[in-house]
């Protein structure tokens, strides 16, 4: 399993290629193939998918990019696969699935984020807030496509930990939250407290978020990790659980639709409003559609025995009985 | 330029969504709402809208002053609405098992430094440390929504809060 270093294409793009999956772009497209089959899907949408694989490392679960082509994560390894979750591929006999060291895939998308992202597009950004991924080869964008993923070890703004966010530090207010509260809590620490005695505004950070539906970890108790995220326009991904996921809208509103994780049948729509609490269960996948920028509190259990625990029936596949 | 007009929901004014069931069970998703919530607990009653495995998302109404609690590990405290102020004070002996998890209610105030006092309004996020104990104080009513561990004092009501059809 290695990949391959050709020569770029007519339009400037190289090809690339990880065990039996081999990639390439033109104008409008990314062509996949494997050994029994081969899928297209729009150049834009598979940057913004592989830029969260990247940015989150593969997330918890699965990450599908469409019905057809997505990874599974297993901490450490992952797979990548073409029609594992679609029943019709899996009945045809033409699903595959290739198990790579992480870094591995993780380098060969790094490497296709770079070469086949053009200046002036950002696959973190909302529509309305970049230019076109389409086209011949013309340039790059490696500032946006290696942004680092915020991972506060207990919480953003405590000394030694992520910082805040500000206009200094090249976090503007977003222009859909120009009118978000920017004023920080009043802090009184007694002599000596300072680096325990801290508050910070979670809503104005996030107004100054510059990027979309990439989780970033801002609190920590044990493996309780709070992942807010800013979301517009809609979630690139179908995102598979291996857990229970919980979401808290905090402003705005998201609609979500919920199939099952295997199959792709839809289950449910589930619409939030802000304050509504709602679990995504461990045996669904899901997406996204935020019509204004908003909001949202994902609520993950970081456990890595998690995917094993349900397995065994050990950890429940629906967050609470009652 | 168009202008964008953020919604963040209160007690006084929230709106709900819900499940829209296609072929499932409402109840696997637990849906509520942390408002609606608040608005039928007693203050500062801790109540359960999220639970994974151990940790556990609390809906917290802020009325009046909490008693002290006394937490054994890193709890988080998000206000949604209204301005709590948190004490915050360095007990002079442990007063919770560092291995157990949870926050517990003291009896009164404990002896021990006063560490400082936060106040914090909509979209405030406080720490409260390990090993320390905490009371908020709320003038008029507040809402809190606190990252923790369940305990002894974590009120379930599942059936009450929650979508059921």
């Amino acid at each position: 399993m290695t990949m391959i270093d050709e020569a770029p294409n007519s339009l400037g793009y190289r090809p690339f290629s990880v065990g039996g999956f081999t990639f390439a772009r033109d104008e409008y497209f990314v062509t996949v193939e494997w050994p029994t089959g081969n899928h297209q899907m729009p150049v834009d949408h598979w940057l913004r998918c592989i830029q969260r694989d990247v940015a989150w490392e593969f997330f918890y679960g699965i990450v599908n990019f469409d019905s057809v082509i997505g990874t599974m994560n297993h901490y450490g390894t992952v797979d990548m696969f073409a029609g594992r979750f679609n029943e019709a591929y899996r009945r045809a006999e033409v699903d595959y699935n290739e198990t790579f060291d992480e870094e591995e895939l993780l380098g060969c998308f790094r490497a296709m984020l770079s070469d086949w992202t053009n200046e002036g597009y950002d696959p973190f950004a909302a529509p309305l807030e970049t230019g076109s991924a389409f086209g011949p080869s013309s340039g790059d964008n490696d500032e946006a496509v290696t942004r680092k993923r915020v991972v506060a070890e207990r919480m953003v703004s405590v000394p030694g930990d992520e910082p805040l966010r500000s206009d200094e530090s090249g976090f503007p207010v977003n222009r859909a939250f120009a009118d978000v509260d920017q004023s920080e809590p009043v802090i009184e620490a007694e002599p000596g407290y300072e680096s325990e005695v801290c508050s910070f505004n979670l809503y104005a950070y996030l107004s100054r978020s510059d990027v979309t539906w990439n989780p970033s970890i801002v609190s920590a108790c044990k493996e309780s990790l709070y992942c807010p995220t800013t979301e517009e326009f809609t979630l690139p991904v179908i995102h598979g659980n291996d857990r229970v996921e919980w979401f808290v809208q905090l402003s705005d509103e998201i609609q979500w639709d919920v199939e099952d994780r295997d199959t792709g049948a839809k289950r449910a729509r589930v619409i939030m409003k802000a304050g509504d609490v709602a679990a995504m269960p461990a045996d669904i996948r899901h997406t996204g559609y935020s019509p204004k920028r908003s909001m949202l509190l994902v609520w993950e259990n970081g456990s890595p025995r998690i995917p094993e625990m349900i397995a065994k029936g050990e950890a429940p596949v629906h967050p609470v009985d009652f | 330029m168009t202008q964008y007009t953020t919604v963040f929901g209160s007690l006084e004014d929230y709106s709900k969504g819900g499940v829209q069931i296609v072929d499932d069970d409402p109840k696997y998703y637990a849906f509520s709402n942390v408002f609606d919530v608040a608005s039928r607990a007693a203050p500062y009653e801790k109540v359960a809208v999220g639970k994974n495995l151990e940790y556990v998302l609390e809906a917290i109404r802020a009325e009046g002053t909490s008693e002290w609690r006394a937490t054994p590990h890193d709890e988080f405290a998000l206000v949604m609405d209204g301005t709590v102020s948190v004490e915050l004070l360095d007990p002079a002996v442990e007063l919770v098992d560092p291995a157990s998890s949870g926050s517990i209610t003291l009896e009164g105030r404990p002896d021990g430094s006063p560490m400082g006092t936060v106040t914090a309004q909509r979209g405030h996020m406080t720490m409260l440390p390990a090993g320390k104990a905490y009371r908020m104080h709320c003038d008029g009513v507040g809402v809190v929504l606190l990252q923790t561990i369940e305990g002894p004092d974590t009120v379930y009501r599942w059936g009450d809060i929650c979508q059921t059809f």
